[in-house]
């Protein structure tokens, strides 16, 4: 089981690591320059909906922007943290029943996996 | 990675939050129906939820040189029925759509449908049909997770390609040039999704296996002792 988990773990890290290395930069839009690298998809979707449509124009703007690339990170850092902080406290807390209840005479570590 | 602010038009923004508007009132009533029933599951569900958020946060680099997101929306789908992933999804779209330019206010019932109405459900389904056929827990959370993940961006490509068809090939080479965006970069996502959401199962499995075996869900899984 925990050898499963460490591969598990590893399969994980090599698929956001690689693409990395690997990704072609992608083609150019006719019509448009080409997108930066490993810029949000959606934003790759806002090219293609230029080219497919050149008179549309978005009929609203979001009410608030973040005021900088910085700030954006700041609110995703947030948004991570809030659900990795709950997930932390349920492990937390998990490890802690599980030491409690146990029965103390097999040495045995609780570890989460 | 979500349908910008104001680039659906007026009908069919409306008309997506129209269908998606029953959904989430569906999902708030079956979520406070199970609650008020098994208030010991409050715990797995804030879990499901916290999942949702920290994924959907996390915008990772993909094969197509772009960069998208996961949903984190398939594990609660399988725990909890796919109708309470409707209002947690909401919550996160509503959160990115007000704070972080991502996603849009006109574009929510939308984005809605995709991310929190077709992910969960297609997870759901997914997930039962692998069980069905006798397979493993992981297996089945796996592919549930990363189909779910998946068929979120199909919907998203096949939302913009409705509404923008090409002026030659028409919505299905519209399609399939939103679904080469999309869903060709979601595909490593996805299954990194899979695999993470296999991850936090097993735990819950060793930690809170007695509320794991209550789960209706669960009890149509072979070998859930595992």
């Amino acid at each position: 089981m925990k050898a499963r988990t460490g591969l598990i773990w590893t399969a994980i890290i090599l698929l956001t690591v690689l693409p990395l290395w690997f990704a072609a930069v992608p083609p150019a839009e006719p019509g448009s320059e080409a997108p930066a690298a490993f810029s949000g998809a959606d934003s790759r979707a806002q090219q293609a909906i230029g080219a497919i449509a050149p008179d549309y124009k978005p009929w609203f703007a979001p009410l608030f922007e973040p005021p900088s690339g910085e700030i954006a990170s700041l609110l995703f850092a947030l948004q991570a943290a809030m659900g990795a902080g709950v997930i932390g406290f349920w492990l937390g807390m998990s490890v802690a029943r599980e030491r409690r209840c146990a029965p103390p005479a097999p040495k045995q570590e609780a570890h989460a996996d | 990675m979500h349908i910008m602010e104001g680039f659906l038009p007026p009908a069919h923004a409306l008309g997506w939050a129209a269908v998606s508007i029953p959904f989430l009132a569906w999902g708030l009533r079956s979520m406070a129906r199970d609650l008020q029933a098994h208030p010991e599951r409050r715990m797995l569900l804030g879990v499901a939820s916290a999942f949702a958020f920290l994924l959907s946060a996390l915008k990772l680099p993909s094969v197509t040189g772009s960069c998208s997101h996961p949903t984190g929306v398939g594990l609660g789908a399988l725990l909890f029925g796919p109708a309470a992933m409707v209002p947690v999804g909401f919550v996160v779209l509503l959160f990115q759509a007000l704070l972080l330019a991502h996603g849009g206010l006109t574009t929510l019932g939308a984005n809605v449908f995709s991310m929190a109405i077709v992910g969960p459900f297609v997870s759901y389904g997914v997930f039962r049909a692998i069980a069905a056929l006798g397979l493993s827990r992981a297996a089945a959370v796996f592919t549930a997770a990363c189909i779910g993940d998946l068929a979120t961006y199909l919907t998203t490509s096949a939302q913009l390609a409705w509404a923008f068809p090409d002026p030659v090939g028409g919505i299905s080479a519209s399609f399939v040039k939103f679904a080469g965006i999309f869903a060709l970069t979601q595909l490593p996502i996805a299954i990194s999704e899979g695999l993470l959401t296999v991850l936090v199962v097993n735990a819950m499995a060793r930690f809170n296996a007695h509320e794991l075996r209550t789960l209706p869900v669960m009890a149509h899984v072979k070998g859930n002792a595992a």
